[in-house]
């Protein structure tokens, strides 16, 4: 009897302490593990060029991207930082053509990070301030971040941006949510896992009014990435390089329709 | 540390030469010290070139540095005996050169104080790791072998056994800290100038070609400054080394330019157009191109010519041709070229800023007088040996 409720007591506050062990482990992890929402996830963006042209000098998501992340302006254009921004075609897709592209050559085409699946600044990173999540999303770490820009040599794509310089004078205000940079650090687009961790969606996503560019998780049949991807042709970038970018664009199409 | 007492006797000429090199180091210091308190934005770097003349001096003096080897290989493996009393000056150059590789990338870095974050995180899939490893492998290698080869020769006795197994490592060493120099670059998957199995032979080459030149002239003004004599032999033996490698480097040179040409694939054609013609009204580095390829040219014809090979007053013009010429080729075309255009096909201005260049000055003075004063202990243990005077 007693021998049993001994055993029944060990059993028991192993039992508690395991809870408890775990909660613990839960709670230290709750970092950068925090928004990682249900195991399986890759994000994935959908952009459509033809829905995006409809207001040409439109810069909605740039605007919204750069003001939440503090992304600084800077004077001198060699300086310059920009996680997301507008690209000529001919520019963002190496589509030099002297005919067929006549009417488009010159029409910008938002560009950012593509969040690789196969990504080559993750590759080359000598401190594993920059890596891969599995959720898809490629990180930055301004706190390990050497500035040995490697990884900005490494982008075939020139989605990398350094600080030269400091650049919180260069903001004209700050976001408190966000942290700023220090000069001698890399930064891009992390597809803002920090609205991610709070179910939110991207802040370029909310901030197009033409439903531009669609979110949503590649293993997820009835998201709104899968669904467009079903129905319309689409291209990624440089996709010879074997980097697997998790940007798709719309190729022609049907600019009117709704998802 | 012992044998440097060796260092602080010395001619006047010598002091003023020291003083000079201690005067253009300072100047870089000071210009570092405002780098480090602006950023990296003092230099002449941008978004589109990331890199620029630290890294590509950097890239040229890993390969002096590896060309060491040069003089190591033939005395010890073939016993080749005119080489025995230069072994020492490849080495001390090695190791001159290697200190300034290391300064070259600290500099270039923007977060400095975290730059032992790649001892804390090693990173074994990055080639910047490895070619961390290989070059404090190197460094260490050359210190231990020309300490101990130094330490016997001023005992007058034969150099320990137990070193040979270390000199033997350093000759595979020396070609691996130019091959992953190379895999820094030809890894990278959006760049297209340097995606080219090629570029590590060239390297290599070119760094064989480089390197003995600068130690033909190194040992022509240790023949004039001091009374130890490398010999003619010795010398002559270097040059044509260096004909050797200057005919394979360009040789390589030209596999590429055919492989880029004749498949005319746009993205490996435009580096070619911009460095050597242009490239969306921009040509600044043209007229150094041609300069390199022109001094290329005449110095090929200056060593395969033996009547003006072996003509010790024209060997060292020509050697000075070909570290210009090699130094424009790996100094300046190949990281301003391999970043130009960009991957989107931009071409962005790179010039160097007077910061930035006086911080390079100041690296190539603290080689110079690790040079001298390395120089300075190994002749001055020699004389007082009583070497060569009679030479």
């Amino acid at each position: 009897m007693s021998t049993d409720r001994r055993t029944f007591l060990g059993v028991a506050g192993l039992g508690a302490l395991a809870i408890a062990g775990k909660a613990s482990v839960d709670a230290l992890a709750s970092g950068p593990e925090a928004g990682k929402p249900k195991a399986g996830t890759r994000w994935a963006m959908v952009i459509d060029p033809l829905k995006c042209l409809k207001e040409e000098g439109c810069k909605a998501c740039a605007d919204a991207c750069h003001k939440v992340h503090n992304v600084p302006l800077m004077a001198n254009k060699k300086h310059e930082v920009k996680w997301i921004w507008k690209e000529p075609y001919e520019r963002a897709f190496a589509a030099e053509s002297e005919y067929t592209q006549e009417a488009l050559k010159e029409k910008p085409v938002l560009v950012f990070c593509n969040h690789c699946a196969n990504p080559p600044c993750v590759r080359v990173c000598p401190t594993q301030a920059t890596w891969k999540r599995e959720d898809g999303v490629v990180m930055m770490d301004w706190h390990r971040c050497i500035g040995c820009r490697y990884c900005v040599a490494a982008c075939p794509y020139g989605s990398r941006s350094f600080n030269w310089v400091d650049p919180r004078p260069s903001l004209a205000e700050i976001s408190p949510e966000y942290p700023t940079r220090t000069k001698g650090v890399v930064e891009k687009c992390t597809l803002c896992e920090e609205r991610l961790a709070e179910g939110k969606l991207p802040a370029c996503v909310e901030a197009c009014e033409e439903k531009a560019i669609l979110f949503g998780d590649l293993h997820d049949e009835a998201s709104p990435v899968r669904a467009r991807l079903r129905e319309s042709f689409t291209i990624r970038r440089k996709p010879e390089l074997g980097t697997e970018p998790e940007i798709y664009y719309v190729v022609g199409g049907k600019p009117d329709v709704h998802v | 540390m012992f044998m440097f007492e060796k260092a602080v006797v010395g001619s006047r000429r010598y002091w003023a030469w020291v003083f000079a090199l201690l005067c253009v180091i300072g100047a870089g210091f000071v210009s570092y010290l405002y780098q480090l308190n602006v950023g990296l934005g003092v230099t002449g770097l941008s978004r589109d070139i990331t890199w620029g003349f630290y890294i590509a001096q950097f890239t040229f003096f890993v390969g002096v540095a590896a060309s060491a080897v040069m003089v190591v290989l033939p005395y010890y493996l073939h016993d080749y005996k005119a080489f025995g009393k230069l072994t020492i000056l490849g080495e001390f150059l090695a190791i001159s050169a290697v200190t300034m590789c290391m300064l070259f990338i600290f500099v270039d870095m923007g977060q400095p104080t975290r730059v032992l974050n790649v001892l804390l995180h090693p990173t074994p899939n990055s080639m910047m790791f490895w070619d961390m490893v290989s070059l404090s492998g190197y460094l260490f290698l050359n210190a231990l072998i020309s300490l101990v080869a130094l330490s016997a020769e001023r005992k007058a006795v034969a150099p320990p056994k137990w070193i040979k197994p270390f000199i033997l490592l350093s000759i595979p060493w020396a070609v691996s800290i130019h091959t992953v120099t190379a895999f820094l670059y030809n890894g990278l998957p959006g760049r297209s100038f340097w995606l080219t199995a090629i570029l590590a032979p060239r390297f290599l080459a070119s760094a064989f070609a480089a390197g003995p030149a600068l130690l033909i002239l190194l040992c022509m003004i240790v023949r004039k400054v001091s009374s130890f004599d490398p010999g003619d032999e010795a010398i002559r033996k270097l040059s044509i080394i260096v004909t050797y490698a200057m005919l394979v480097n360009v040789f390589f040179v030209l596999m590429e330019v055919f492989t880029v040409f004749y498949s005319g694939i746009p993205e490996h054609v435009h580096h070619f157009q911009f460095l050597f013609a242009g490239l969306h009204g921009e040509a600044y580095l043209v007229p150094w191109m041609w300069t390199s390829m022109a001094l290329a040219a005449v110095s090929i014809v200056l060593l395969v010519v033996p009547t003006f090979r072996n003509n010790l007053k024209i060997l060292p013009v020509t050697c000075v041709m070909v570290f210009v010429s090699l130094w424009i080729d790996k100094g300046l075309g190949l990281i301003i070229g391999g970043f130009t255009p960009t991957p989107l096909g931009e071409v962005t201005r790179y010039t160097p800023t007077l910061p930035e260049l006086l911080i390079v000055a100041a690296i190539w003075a603290i080689g110079f007088l690790m040079i001298t004063v390395f120089y300075k202990i190994a002749l001055a243990i020699r004389e007082a040996m009583g070497y060569e005077i009679a030479h």
